[in-house]
């Protein structure tokens, strides 16, 4: 049972992880139905820059402020020089630039920071938690812990934003539908540039906790790959689908494994996350919390 | 509208004319298929500088092989196995035609078996790529040169049963292979079963799917098991995330062993302090204290010819590493001009001969300034690989320490499994055995 | 002038149905063809070394890549459903194809590619069925499952390499008929009279009942269900045909191009490459396949011989060159930019840039 315990938590905090990245997709479908692909490589350059910064010898939250303010300027050029001459194209053209935009990103990286993995230590040793392994015997990780407590006041800092700030309602509305947004007199692409840049920081939220957790190195742009089962899962358009998504799929993934996966040799997290959001999307095609498109003819 | 025209034709009169430079008499001329960008350029970055470093090295304190100087050319393949085929095939003929080619890559590796033994260019693969491929009967034109993958793993059985005390004390001990699930990955597996038999140790496999970037139920599964010893034949992003996932689940990290691609500054740097204490495997030393090290750096870096952007990963892991990619470049051409005609240009074909009859012995070594720095290696028509021993090193929190004398792994079984597999490979293929014997 | 046709009178409906309705336009294939099958191994016999790199480099791995996209071009193209999945289908078809010429003796090697394509197919039908209920980008991360599940099948199950002990196939000899194609020409003209046939067949499907049935479902599902189009069907028909492309191809990459392959090099990347070609080719058009293939395939090329030709020339100029990591890096930073450049210049592919070229060609020279 322990053990059970154990795994399941273990999933539950990975989950947060992988809803942290899903997030900045959210935020940019719900606002602008742009399937943001480059999500990942946008962690990868948060992160890079940060440990970049904090290497000449910035302080730490200096470095932040320098890293939020790279990702603002990114998150905008974005918005503006691809993807505001690409509005009404259809959807996979959108999303095709986005992967463009990878690459991009990826070499610009790489770049200028240079391709050598890095360590980033944030002061919170990854160890397991003492007393519940003396207790219980169950390890869970201390770092985990502490991750997942910060992924919680992103989204209550976000849920806060969205529910009860002018620009907050203006984005609902802007996501809600686009032309009555524009009628009532709200500024479209002021409205994208701020998304773009919220998915920026949480793109550099997401990058220094799975850096730190991993090490800072090309492969945080795979973490995108795990955002995406949750994605599906959770709905492209729901914050809270986001979090709930992370949460179960983490959790299926890791009990799969240990207790589904030995029976096949192992591995099958890879595409058991898949395999149940499809599962899930036969029962409900549009995720958990996202909206009902009623087709018209 | 842009003019197109009028950029485009200004653009191919540069390229033209850059290429029509290259061209020179006198110079052997290698490939390089290396990797700069993406996930591994940090790896291709580094192995590539240490090749690139020799060859610079050879070239600018004697002036080449034996007067002949070395060229070469990189192409970046991005990792991607049609663009190293690309690459391959761009500058197989260039500059008189390659001597070697060295992929660097299992799946590029793959790609251009087929095609090596057409253009009759000998391609080494060191540590990596098909062991089999050790059979030289079999694949006449690749050499998985000093260690394959079967007897690393071998030599794991051996480096971890002495630390227990002897192949006795084996008995009843749990071994975990964490594993990066691929062909790589699973490729040794019928080497430490094997030994689970003879040994009697319990051997539990388990699967990391790809990249690796999350591993906790995975060490929760060995958490479980509660293995004496964990075996993590890693790649990328997945060798500092398993060591930092040990670290969380209290595993300790002097019982977990690294293969050598797991085994460079660049797996444990990014893992930090969790790092200290993991022990891996090598095949050659690390330093930036050798005295070839230290030479190169004299000869090349004082005047500003070094490959290596930061000078501070020249002695790294994979830059020796790449150091031995060169010292084996070097010596089968010297050992082909030998027989060939000193001073000469080598075809792919006389430095297949001269790979054959590599020796480098402990005296030869010496002399490169290497000894102690790769295994001795004594090459044969039948047995491409040479040499087979293993070092193992850990790293103390800020550098790789040696902590082994070269062990030799168990040949004869070995052998035995890569003519196995390579007969078998050879009646899929319909290839006729090469006779050694008449081999000269 | 050139390419006008008016005057080009059909008596029949049958003239006037067939594949390429316009005069002109035979002409244009007609030599398309004979430069392919004809001058391509010419010059290949008479200019040895270049024509050898190129075929085995270039032109290969173009047409393979084309066919390859020309079956998600069905797939997404005309029947409108998104699929990341494509190299999991070219997975199958690969080690299907090695698995039939190992195991029934005495296949004839295209019936083994056949069959294949037709393995690809199933495989493709199973992936297909959450079309049914799924759509856009939540059917596309579904179609990631394929990608994952087929790759880790591959890789778990020794049975589907024959056991080989580096989890990898070597593709055997291609004989047929009892003859080998071996060389780089011959394996050039097996590919391309495959890719040849395999195009013109979908150049006639799409304009037949199938395609019109593909082309209404992508345009308004709920429409085409009313006017009596069987959705499942003919969704799951998309499928079928797109995968058995994938699978051909899979099966030519092995065979025609790489030798031997190992699972892994069917990867996400490979997939998204292929989406690419008819993304800035075109969608739901076959021309836009080869047009996107070619771009793919050639454009990293060019940009790593022009930055290695540039750094040359600064070499040999003023004695100082970029370093290795810069120009790899800058070569994948252009490769990005152009593709965004390219999408905004023309959203909707190349293929439509040749249909305004097509346009502009009508008119001439009297454009008012």
């Amino acid at each position: 049972m322990a053990f059970f315990i154990e795994t399941l938590i273990g999933g539950l905090l990975s989950g947060v992880m992988y809803a942290l990245v899903a997030l900045g997709f959210v935020l940019i479908y719900k606002a602008s139905g742009v399937f943001n692909f480059a999500q990942g490589a946008l962690v990868f350059f948060a992160a890079a820059t940060f440990v970049g910064l904090l290497e000449t010898g910035l302080p730490f939250w200096l470095a932040i402020v320098a890293t939020l303010a790279a990702m603002v300027v990114v998150g905008l050029a974005t918005e503006r020089f691809v993807l505001r001459p690409l509005v009404n194209q259809p959807q996979i053209t959108l999303f095709m630039v986005t992967i463009g935009l990878t690459f991009f990103l990826e070499g610009l990286t790489q770049m200028i920071w240079g391709s050598q993995p890095r360590a980033l230590d944030i002061g919170i040793e990854d160890v397991p938690v003492e007393w519940l392994i003396e207790r219980f015997n169950i390890s869970v990780s201390r770092f985990d812990v502490f991750a997942a407590s910060v992924a919680l006041v992103l989204f209550a800092v976000l849920a806060v934003f969205f529910q009860k700030t002018r620009i907050g309602r203006a984005l609902r509305a802007v996501a809600d539908d686009h032309q009555a947004a524009m009628s009532i007199g709200i500024p479209l692409q002021q409205i994208w540039g701020i998304v773009w840049a919220a998915a920026g920081f949480v793109a550099l939220v997401a990058g220094i906790m799975w850096g730190a957790r991993n090490g800072v190195q090309f492969a945080l742009t795979f973490t995108a790959l795990k955002a995406l089962p949750v994605l599906i899962l959770g709905g492209f358009e729901s914050i809270p689908g986001a979090i709930l998504g992370g949460l179960i799929i983490g959790a299926i993934e890791k009990l799969a494994e240990v207790y589904v996966g030995p029976m096949f040799g192992g591995g099958i997290e890879s595409w058991v996350a898949y395999i149940v959001a499809l599962m899930f999307l036969l029962v409900r095609p549009e995720g958990l919390f996202g909206e009902k498109h009623i087709d018209r003819v | 509208m842009l003019h197109r025209k009028n950029l485009i034709t200004p653009l191919i009169g540069l390229v033209l004319a850059a290429s029509a430079g290259v061209a020179a008499a006198q110079e052997q001329f290698v490939p390089l298929l290396s990797y700069r960008v993406g996930a591994y350029a940090s790896g291709g970055s580094g192995i590539f500088g240490g090749y690139i470093d020799y060859m610079s090295y050879i070239n600018m304190k004697e002036g080449g092989v034996n007067g002949v100087k070395l060229a070469w050319e990189e192409c970046e393949t991005e990792y991607n196995n049609s663009r190293g085929v690309e690459c391959y095939e761009r500058l197989k003929k260039k500059g008189g035609g390659a001597a070697l080619v060295q992929p660097l890559s299992t799946g590029i590796t793959y790609s251009l078996i087929d095609r090596v033994v057409v253009d009759k260019v000998p391609m080494v693969t060191l540590g990596y790529g098909r062991t089999d491929a050790a059979d030289g009967r079999v694949f006449p034109w690749v050499f998985p040169m000093i260690t394959t993958y079967w007897s690393q793993a071998d030599a794991m059985v051996k480096f971890i049963a002495k630390k227990e005390g002897g192949d006795a004390k084996m008995k009843g001990k749990k071994l975990v292979h964490l594993y990066h699930d691929s062909a790589y990955g699973k490729e040794p597996i019928g080497v430490f079963q094997a030994y689970a038999k003879k040994l009697g140790y319990e051997f539990t496999a388990i699967a990391v799917p790809h990249p690796g970037n999350e591993q906790s139920s995975q060490w929760q599964q060995i958490r479980q098991i509660k293995p004496d010893y964990v075996i993590l034949w890693g790649w990328g992003v997945m060798n500092p995330t398993a060591i930092k996932t040990a670290q969380r689940t209290g595993f300790p990290r002097e019982k977990l062993i690294g293969v050598w691609w797991a085994g460079a500054e660049e797996d444990v740097i990014p893992a930090g302090a969790a790092s200290k204490g993991y022990t891996t495997a090598a095949f050659n030393v690390s330093g930036d204290k050798l005295p070839l090290v230290q030479d190169i750096k004299k000869v090349v870096y004082a005047k500003g010819k070094g490959n290596m952007e930061d000078e501070s990963r020249v002695g790294s892991v994979l830059h020796t590493r790449g150091i031995v990619h060169g010292i084996i470049t070097v010596e089968a051409i010297r050992k082909a001009q030998e027989k060939y005609g000193k001073g000469k240009v080598m075809t792919g074909e006389q430095v297949r001969w001269g790979l054959e009859n590599l020796n480098l012995d402990e005296a030869r070594l010496k002399a490169l300034n290497a000894a102690g720095f790769m295994p001795p290696l004594k090459m044969s028509c039948a047995d491409h690989e040479g040499s087979g021993l293993v070092k193992f090193q850990t790293w103390d929190g800020n550098q790789w320490k040696v902590i082994s004398d070269w062990i030799t792994p168990d040949k004869k079984m070995l052998r035995d499994m890569i003519e196995e597999s390579s007969t078998k490979f050879a009646k899929e293929k319909g290839i006729t055995l090469r006779d050694c014997s008449k081999e000269s | 002038m050139l390419y006008r046709e008016a005057g080009q009178f059909k008596t029949s409906y049958a003239a006037d149905q067939q594949i390429f309705p316009i005069r002109q336009d035979r002409i244009g294939i007609a030599i398309v063809l004979v430069l392919a099958f004809v001058a391509v191994p010419l010059f290949a016999k008479f200019v040895p070394d270049t024509g050898q790199y190129l075929l085995s480099a270039i032109f290969i791995p173009f047409l393979i890549f084309s066919l390859a996209a020309l079956g998600l071009n069905i797939l997404t193209g005309y029947a409108g459903q998104l699929s990341l999945g494509t190299a999991a289908f070219m997975a199958v078809g690969a080690f299907a194809a090695y698995n039939f010429v190992l195991r029934v003796p005495g296949i004839p090697l295209l019936v083994a590619f056949i069959a294949a394509g037709l393995c690809a197919a199933a495989v493709g039908i199973l992936f297909g069925l959450p079309s049914l209920r799924i759509k856009g980008f939540y059917l596309a991360v579904a179609t990631l499952a394929a990608q994952f599940f087929v790759v880790w099948t591959l890789v778990r199950f020794p049975w589907f390499s024959n056991h080989s002990s580096s989890g990898v196939i070597t593709a055997q000899k291609m004989v047929i008929l009892g003859y080998e194609f071996d060389s780089p020409i011959e394996k050039y003209m097996l590919t391309l009279a495959i890719v040849a046939i395999m195009a013109v067949a979908v150049k006639n499907m799409v304009r037949g009942t199938v395609g019109r049935a593909w082309m209404a479902v992508r345009d308004m599902d709920v429409a085409a269900e009313v006017i009596g189009i069987r959705l499942m069907y003919t969704k799951l028909l998309a499928f079928a045909v797109s995968s058995f492309y994938c699978g051909v191809a899979g099966a030519l990459y092995a065979y025609a191009y790489l030798g031997t392959v190992e699972p892994e090099a069917f990867t996400l990347d490979l997939s998204f490459r292929i989406l690419f070609m008819i993304i800035i080719g075109g969608v739901g058009s076959v021309l836009g396949s080869f047009l996107g293939a070619a771009f793919i395939v050639v454009l990293p090329i060019v940009l790593n011989v022009f930055v290695h030709g540039l750094n040359g020339l600064l070499q040999s100029t003023v004695q100082w060159s970029l370093p290795g990591s810069i120009t790899s890096n800058l070569e994948l930073i252009v490769f990005g930019g152009l593709i965004i450049f390219f999408l905004i210049v023309e959203p909707h592919g190349l293929a439509r840039l040749w249909q305004i070229g097509k346009e502009k060609l009508r008119l001439w020279p009297f454009p008012h």
